[in-house]
């Protein structure tokens, strides 16, 4: 049965990449825009590009602020999570800036990052950490306070101390929404890492997506677009991964890929 | 003393020793006065049903014996000790079952114990012999979501077994289970009482199953909550559990208790 349903969501996937990249493919080939290439052209700059070794020593570039910048995110984002979901008073104070954080334009901030810190690597960080952060921080919150107020009572009769609450009751009820806060935050802060090569220095992604649209080669601005799709895809479904693999048995049947 | 005290006295009962002993507790949420100079006493290793209308407070009254709210005055004492928050001398069990949902039933049985520090092996051996008891085996690895209602009530009252407490508390357990389930688990608790020699405080609001279950009932009566009466069923049980709802006592208290609530119920 398991087996069964296991074959044909692999076969649905299969079929809706199919259904979106054929679209592409003709879309491509009508062509819908002299500057859209079709799926096989763009695949074959991957391919190219990948030989060549250009992707890679792209994403060496791009990987490190946003990891960087994810790492920071998804650490300091659960604890203030944590923290104000735990602490009305600490709600009032910190919750304002994240919900203003959320809903910022973040390109016209930019040149004010860049002013205070230069072009380097840590403006590109707080690109991703200014998109990732909010939601794991509201997200995480919000679960807390949500926790089902029977489950810590019932901790509280059986003599828990509050570090119990907190481990074995108060975080695993929230690791649902803690983890759809960090796919998230994952997704958005892959946003903001790009963003950020375009908008402060192109290195690494950016750099192929500006400079090959600058001598247009559609091919290759559209396959570094696509890998950073795809990373991003596999990203998420590690975090997935993780989540079965911490918190075994909370698998309530809600998935992403 | 008050007089609830007095009336158990002159009711002639045997004088047996309380395990709980609640006196003169009042509790108010702000301006709303819940309990007012409450007292009652549970006698040991006996069935005590609190029952009475909606709002009478009567959950309210077992979360303060269990520590889970505090009273505004007066005091409580569990075997002879003040109460001051939860204990290990009393155990709960939820209306809503209060399952982790995220742990197997062996791991919800055993959480009592792992709280307080038990080696795994230890707790574990002894959430299978309370697995056993309330007919859950074989299911030990489940979760939750795939049990059905009484079975979950089955888990939370094995959970609080395993920590062997001498008072448990029973918070309307079974109103969440169908009728079918209901009765088995009224039979169950009325061997459980017999063969555990622990207190039991019973929560409900449905007048038959009090006087099924109970050695004692306490009638509670709203705004303020107050008792109003304590009655000791003595219907024999010795004919088996079948015959105790067609005793005639057992239908005259169950009119007699309709009688007094029946103005209090919207």
């Amino acid at each position: 049965m398991d087996r069964y349903q296991s074959h044909r969501s692999l076969l649905l996937k299969l079929l809706s990449a199919v259904l979106v990249f054929g679209t592409w493919e003709i879309a491509g080939r009508i062509p819908v825009s002299y500057a859209f290439p079709t799926f096989l052209e763009s695949m074959a700059a991957l391919v190219r590009m990948t030989f060549d070794g250009t992707i890679f020593v792209a994403y060496a570039e791009t990987l490190k602020p946003l990891l960087i910048g994810i790492v920071i995110s998804a650490i300091v984002g659960i604890g203030m999570g944590l923290w104000i979901g735990l602490n009305l008073k600490s709600e009032w104070l910190f919750s304002p800036i994240f919900v203003v954080m959320q809903a910022a334009p973040l390109a016209a901030l930019i040149p004010i990052l860049v002013m205070i810190y230069g072009i380097g690597l840590t403006s590109k960080v707080f690109v991703v950490c200014i998109m990732a952060m909010p939601v794991i921080v509201l997200n995480t919150s919000g679960a807390v306070r949500n926790t089902p107020a029977s489950l810590t009572q019932m901790a509280t009769s059986f003599l828990a101390k509050d570090r119990d609450i907190l481990l074995k009751v108060i975080i695993p009820a929230a690791s649902p929404i803690i983890f759809s806060g960090l796919r998230l935050g994952v997704s958005a802060g892959f946003i903001g890492a790009i963003l950020s090569e375009l908008k402060i220095t192109p290195t690494g992604v950016g750099d192929i997506i500006t400079y090959s649209r600058s001598i247009a080669d559609y091919e290759s601005m559209y396959a570094a677009i696509f890998s950073i799709i795809l990373l991003a895809v596999l990203f998420l479904n590690l975090l997935e991964k993780l989540e079965s693999y911490l918190f075994e048995g909370n698998d309530r049947g809600y998935v992403s890929d | 003393m008050s007089q609830i005290d007095l009336k158990i006295e002159t009711a002639a009962m045997p004088v047996t020793d309380s395990a709980v002993s609640v006196r003169n507790v009042s509790k108010s949420y702000g301006q709303v006065e819940a309990l007012r100079d409450l007292s009652l006493e549970f006698p040991r290793g006996q069935l005590t049903s609190l029952l009475g209308p909606s709002g009478c407070g009567k959950t309210t009254l077992l979360k303060i014996i269990a520590g889970l709210l505090p009273a505004s005055s007066g005091t409580i004492e569990v075997g002879g000790k003040s109460v001051v928050g939860p204990g290990p001398d009393r155990a709960f069990v939820f209306q809503d079952f209060a399952l982790l949902p995220w742990a197997s039933v062996i791991r919800n049985v055993a959480f009592g114990l792992e709280l307080r520090g038990v080696a795994r092996s230890e707790r574990e051996a002894k959430a299978e012999k309370y697995i056993r008891e309330v007919g859950l085996a074989g299911f030990e690895k489940s979760y939750p979501h795939e049990l059905s209602g009484g079975m979950r009530q089955r888990v939370g009252l094995a959970r609080a077994l395993s920590v062997d407490a001498q008072v448990l508390l029973l918070d309307e357990p079974f109103s969440a289970v169908d009728e079918q389930t209901r009765r088995k688990f009224q039979e169950d608790l009325i061997a459980l009482v017999q063969n555990e020699n622990k207190t039991f405080i019973f929560v409900t609001h449905s007048i038959e199953e009090a006087v099924y279950v109970s050695d004692q009932i306490a009638i509670l009566l709203p705004r303020p909550s107050r008792v109003h009466e304590i009655i000791r069923p003595s219907i024999s049980r010795a004919q088996g559990l079948g015959s105790i709802r067609r005793d005639p006592e057992y239908l005259d208290i169950v009119d007699e208790i309709w009688a007094s609530l029946r103005s209090y119920v919207e």
